[in-house]
């Protein structure tokens, strides 16, 4: 087990639509160094969960803590998404959400924004500093486009690449905001084996080399079970289960709400 | 025709021009612009005057519609601000041409910014009405605030002059024009390999992943505004020094929809697109114009028909145009650019 330094508390997160509970008094800790596994059956409120941590919803109710490296605590449901990312959390979404007509490159130098100074004027201007800042950063982005193996496409418009390149584009630009926390949404739904493979490995590797806390959404509960240190559950917007994937895969209340039945559990 | 160009700095890989083709080109062009005023007649300079003038213009509007994808119909009252900035400054004021130019442009960037603010929570059509009323509200203003304007009446405004020369004659502007034409290409070309610009398209091609990534969204569609307007009011602040003659007519929202047309005509986010753009809108009219001419003087009968079939020409080549190349001029320019690159192999 690694050390237990909660960066992030959810606490009593309420969200709703009209009458609908999206959530229902969400309570979990996402810890230092961890992957953290978010499971559940469709409409359990996992994206909903991200998007209240990413600023994208405002819940009615309840606190969601972010503990900076420096030890000061933010209140995330106060802030905008663009402050949210600024304090070093960094997201891919189910549907991937490129730039579609920038190039590879420039959708990861969009991962550096909250890292660069330049102004209207400078980057106008492109001379000395600023020339310096974006050479700087090129630099940085091209040990990304290094890692995730994708120097072939770098000038590539991204709508003209294959949907599995894509979502490693997408998780690139997450990466080159050197984030604390990343947040993953289903980074591996519709690929094949291969391409699931290749996806697990970079986020072992970024959680093992690069000391990133990863909080994932997986419906792959043999990736789940394979890369993930924690699970936790939702169903109808409330945590069922927590717990190591060992237990959560024999939990009761998961089979029977995710899995169905007993007798699927044969197949993970 | 240009394989085997390799790069081993990062500098090198990220100029504006990288290959010696690009860089022979761009000489080339620069080469022909400065000899152009020696060798063309008034006429063709007074069009090369309003070619430069408009593709300010259009690069301003294209930063706006076509990098950071909000529509606006505001193009002629931003123009109008730009112009009558100008006129203010120096026929009331009497403050220099060449700083009431700048002026000018920044009173334009601030009313931009204002007209702007919709656009915080309005996308698409709903912010292209909102900018529609930016529109009628300058251009009402400009025609009732008649002690400022002049009103429904012509501004006349001085020639402008530096140490006693008069600049406006269509040689002397002709250097005003291309010189502030090639800076601001050159602006924008550096604003959109950096950091500013990049945010500008993000937020066009997905706003909330913009946000999400750490672009302050509401505060860089604001910055795209008045970079935008900064353009467009200098466009309008330098045709106000050129004709030195200012009419309300010339801003009206058929401005607006002459510069639309002109940005999608040219490509939508690219500079050489606004510059073809521009160059395509002024010429037409002008050979239309030249080739209506030469016909009535061999079939008079035609004369009362003449003004009606230019306007459906110009309509005609202008849905020509887009039905062949929707990505605008500059796209069919990349083809053929591309089509040599090879060359002369087929791939």
């Amino acid at each position: 087990m690694k050390r237990q330094i909660s960066r992030l508390q959810v606490r009593d997160v309420s969200l709703y639509f009209g009458g609908v509970t999206a959530l229902s008094e969400v309570t979990l800790d996402v810890y230092e160094g961890e992957i953290l596994a978010i499971i559940g059956p469709n409409g359990a409120g996992k994206t909903s969960l991200l998007n209240c941590i990413s600023g994208l919803y405002r819940p009615q109710q309840g606190h969601i803590t972010f503990v900076d490296n420096n030890g000061r605590h933010h209140e995330l449901t106060r802030l905008r998404p663009y402050q949210i990312a600024q304090l070093g959390i960094a997201r891919t979404f189910q549907n991937i959400e490129l730039f579609r007509h920038m190039t590879v490159l420039d959708n990861l130098m969009l991962g550096r924004h909250v890292h660069m100074k330049g102004n209207l004027l400078s980057c106008g201007l492109y001379w000395g500093r600023q020339q310096a800042e974006e050479i700087a950063h090129r630099e940085r982005v091209e040990e990304i486009i290094d890692f995730l193996e994708i120097e072939h496409i770098r000038r590539q418009v991204v709508s003209t690449l294959p949907y599995g390149l894509q979502k490693r584009v997408e998780l690139g630009r997450a990466l080159a905001l050197e984030p604390d926390i990343l947040l993953l949404d289903e980074p591996m739904a519709g690929m094949n084996v291969e391409e699931k493979e290749d996806m697990a490995r970079f986020i072992l590797d970024i959680n093992e080399e690069r000391g990133v806390t990863v909080v994932l959404i997986e419906h792959d509960m043999g990736v789940v079970m394979d890369i993930s240190d924690r699970v936790v559950a939702l169903d109808f917007g409330r945590v069922i289960a927590e717990g190591p994937p060992d237990e959560i895969r024999s939990n009761e209340l998961v089979i029977q709400a995710y899995l169905g039945d007993e007798s699927l559990m044969a197949f993970v | 025709m240009e394989c085997g160009v390799y790069f081993t700095t990062y500098k090198d890989d990220m100029a504006l021009r990288r290959k010696p083709l690009e860089k022979l080109r761009l000489a080339l062009f620069a080469a022909l612009v400065v000899i152009f005023p020696f060798i063309a007649s008034p006429y063709w300079l007074n069009l090369a005057n309003q070619i430069a003038l408009a593709t300010i213009g259009a690069i301003g509007l294209n930063i706006l519609v076509g990098y950071t994808g909000q529509i606006s119909l505001g193009q002629g009252a931003f123009m109008a601000v730009g112009a009558y900035g100008a006129g203010v400054l120096t026929a009331r004021l009497g403050i220099p041409f060449w700083l009431s130019i700048p002026i000018a442009a920044l009173i334009t960037a601030a009313v931009g910014v204002l007209f702007g603010l919709p656009s915080l929570r309005l996308k698409g059509l709903y912010l292209a009405i909102a900018t529609l009323a930016a529109q009628e509200i300058v251009e009402w203003t400009v025609v009732h605030w008649t002690s400022l304007t002049g009103g429904v009446e012509a501004m006349v405004i001085p020639a402008p002059r530096i140490l006693n020369m008069r600049l406006n004659t269509d040689f002397r502007f002709y250097w005003i024009a291309v010189g502030m034409a090639a800076l601001t290409a050159l602006f924008t070309a550096n604003l959109f390999r950096s950091r500013v610009g990049r945010a500008f398209v993000a937020i066009r091609d997905q706003d909330i992943a913009a946000e999400v990534i750490g672009v302050n969204v509401y505060l860089y569609k604001l910055l795209a505004f008045g970079t935008s307007s900064f353009f467009v009011g200098l466009s309008g602040a330098l045709l106000a020094h050129y004709r030195t003659i200012i009419s309300w007519e010339r801003f009206t929202l058929e401005t607006s929809i002459v510069y639309l047309a002109m940005i999608i005509i040219g490509g939508l986010g690219s500079i050489q697109g606004s510059f073809f753009g521009a160059a395509f809108m002024t010429l037409l009219p002008a050979f239309i114009n030249t080739a209506g001419r030469a016909l009535q003087s061999t079939f008079p009968a035609i004369a009362t028909v003449l003004p009606a079939v230019q306007q459906s020409i110009f309509g005609a080549i202008i849905i020509f145009f887009l039905i062949v190349e929707p990505e605008g001029l500059a796209k069919l320019w990349r083809d053929i650019k591309n089509y040599f690159y090879v060359w002369p192999f087929s791939y």
